[in-house]
């Protein structure tokens, strides 16, 4: 699904130039989900944002579903986000005057689905986060976990090839870190291919694949026995 | 723009921000509304000004004689000029297309005028029946000089309402009171009322019995006229000038005087004056358009304002929906779309409130100088598309600049 061949990149920080990325070698199977961790300035938050084409790489093949992704101009970015890719923030960056349908139904707006298929969608998915009696709510209505699978919804809407997540669980309490795990493992189970960025150990073990990233580079990549979240849900 | 999704999202959008989308369409309204008073404004300042300078009949011409200062024909210079009875027939019949009304005026001098025993010292005039129209006298009671009056040598008067006020304070009113000129009985007949006080302290009598009674013989002090009105201001001018020539040479002939002696007979136009004071009023419209403009750059930098906010407040939710999949044009076009929307009905409101306030109030103001305030429809209109335009100009910036921020950036904005 994801082929990432020698991927490059720094940041130019006036006369220094910051090596972010190393020559990154790696790809992800469908059906996968994915840890990728390491600690602040790891580069892993650089990754992501490549892999998500909201920033570009210097060098390197990046090629998702087949297709390659490069020379990126804004249009054809949005073009290939909104078919290709679900995003999961840490912050949930929903739009706040929007409820919690309308939300979900955002990314289908773009789709061009018509109004009508878009509400049914957008209802489907939140029934399927268990937030279908919330659906008319307000993001400030919702508590962190709520505004967090409603997010999960949005990115599920589009019917993205991959999910994205970037520190899902990072503004939450275990507790409810540990139900949003719980609903992406169930994600997961459906076939969905799924990238967690993560520096929680616990979050990770969720994962059924660890990518250790140190200083630009890939220091350590294995499969791991799933740990699954539902047994600390009650 | 007949995209109904699109649309939709707008509706969605204003309905669930509400504040925002009052205070910019708040902005835009004030600032069209007081841009039309004050338009409608600077109209009634024009209205009133044109209202107190209409005094004399705009289109009058007044002749009176001067001293001859060039030798001419053998006649030497120093010789002072005495108008005729003939120069006011010759001059009305020769020139009868051109005229619309005409009055010698004869001062009576060296004569006393009494009322009882009180002596008056306000001067005496004869004139013609048309010469009220000429002064632009309104009677206040009573009638003005008739025609008949002028072949009847009638020993009437008409005075004007600042002698009836100083003089008459004792009876009810001096209509059909006597007063002597020369110790000849005159009755009042009539009462007029001026613009000015000044103008008002004149008797006249008719022209016949001011040559007749007082000796003046055929001699004659002035030449008034007035000019037919014109199809504009401009021909006005030029139908003034070309009779104020034609008269001055027919009687430069009549007196054997030298065209080109200025000193000899004058004549003076009222549009002369009527020029200065257009020239006036076009002083006041350009003063009034230039604070209208300076509003209207002020309605424009409030408007650019709020749009620069609204899409500073909107960034987190640009990035949102870039991140969707959203293309950086469809994200301008929405920010347009509702923008222009916005200023387009809050617009219009300001300018309905406007008009319609100028409508109910202005015939009722009532200043000096100001009178029935009013404003150009299509000027009113088109100051609203210039906002319209410059909103969405105002805004279209910050939202391009936004659409293209990266859209990491644009998420973690706060």
């Amino acid at each position: 699904m994801i082929e990432i061949k020698e991927l490059h990149k720094s940041y130019k920080m006036g006369a220094n130039s910051l090596h972010v990325l190393k020559g990154l070698n790696f790809s992800i199977k469908e059906g996968e989900l994915v840890a990728i961790m390491g600690s602040s300035g790891s580069g892993k938050s650089t990754l992501l944002n490549i892999l998500g084409m909201l920033d570009e790489a210097d060098t390197g093949d990046y090629t998702l579903d087949g297709v390659p992704i490069k020379n990126l101009n804004e249009t054809k970015a949005a073009k290939y986000r909104n078919k290709f890719l679900g995003f999961i923030f840490q912050s949930f960056n929903l739009i706040n005057y929007k409820s919690a349908m309308e939300n979900v139904a955002l990314p289908l707006y773009y789709q061009k689905v018509p109004r009508k298929q878009r509400e049914e969608k957008a209802l489907k998915y939140l029934t399927q986060v268990g937030l279908k009696e919330w659906a008319e709510h307000l993001p400030n209505e919702l508590s962190g976990g709520q505004k967090q699978r409603v997010a999960i919804a949005r990115a599920m809407a589009a019917e993205p090839k991959v999910l994205l997540a970037d520190e899902p669980t990072g503004a939450l309490d275990s507790k409810t870190s540990y139900e949003v795990m719980d609903l992406i493992q169930n994600i997961n189970d459906q076939g969905n291919t799924i990238l967690v960025v993560t520096h929680e150990e616990d979050i990770a073990q969720m994962c059924k694949r660890i990518v250790h990233l140190k200083d630009g580079v890939i220091v350590e990549d294995k499969k791991v026995e799933q740990v699954r979240a539902a047994q600390y849900v009650q | 723009m007949f995209d109904i999704e699109r649309w939709q999202e707008i509706f969605d959008t204003i309905r669930k921000n509400k504040l925002r989308t009052f205070l910019t369409g708040l902005s835009v309204a004030s600032g069209i509304f007081i841009l039309v008073i004050l338009l409608g404004f600077g109209q009634g300042f024009r209205n009133g000004i044109a209202n107190e300078f209409a005094q004399d009949a705009a289109t009058s011409v007044w002749v009176w004689p001067g001293t001859t200062t060039k030798e001419y024909k053998g006649l030497n210079p120093g010789r002072n000029i005495e108008l005729r009875n003939s120069d006011y027939e010759f001059s009305a019949e020769l020139l009868k297309d051109d005229i619309e009304l005409k009055s010698p005026r004869i001062f009576v001098r060296n004569v006393a005028v009494n009322y009882g025993n009180e002596a008056l010292v306000y001067g005496v005039q004869g004139v013609s029946y048309q010469f009220q129209q000429i002064e632009n006298a309104k009677m206040s009671e009573g009638r003005f000089i008739s025609y008949q009056d002028e072949v009847n040598t009638a020993k009437v008067a008409v005075i004007g309402n600042k002698i009836a006020k100083d003089v008459f304070h004792e009876v009810e009113t001096p209509m059909g009171e006597f007063i002597e000129i020369s110790g000849i009985p005159f009755k009042i007949i009539g009462l007029f009322g001026e613009t000015e006080d000044r103008e008002e302290e004149r008797i006249f009598i008719p022209k016949s019995t001011a040559q007749r009674v007082f000796n003046g013989g055929d001699r004659v002090n002035n030449l008034a006229y007035t000019l037919p009105m014109a199809e504009n201001f401009d021909e006005a001018v030029a139908n003034s000038i070309r009779f104020k020539s034609n008269l001055l040479s027919y009687l430069q002939q009549a007196h054997t005087v030298a065209p080109d002696d200025t000193n000899a007979i004058f004549v003076w136009s009222a549009l002369e004056e009527a020029k200065r004071f257009y020239s006036l009023t076009d002083n006041i419209k350009l003063f009034f358009w230039f604070v209208g403009i300076c509003t209207i750059i002020a309605g424009v930098v409030g408007v650019s304002n709020i749009m620069l906010i609204v899409v500073r407040e909107r960034t987190k939710e640009i990035g949102i929906r870039k991140a969707l999949g959203a293309k950086p044009w469809s994200i301008v076009g929405m920010i347009l779309h509702e923008s222009i929307f916005i200023t387009a009905i809050s617009g219009f409101t300001g300018l309905i409130l406007s008009m319609a306030l100028l409508e109910i109030a202005g015939p009722h103001i009532e200043v000096d100088y100001v009178m029935n305030p009013s404003v150009n429809f299509p000027v009113a209109v088109s100051t609203v598309f210039v906002l319209i335009l410059a909103g969405a100009i105002a805004g279209f910036f910050p939202a391009w600049r936004a659409a293209n921020i990266h859209t990491i950036d644009a998420l973690r904005d706060e």
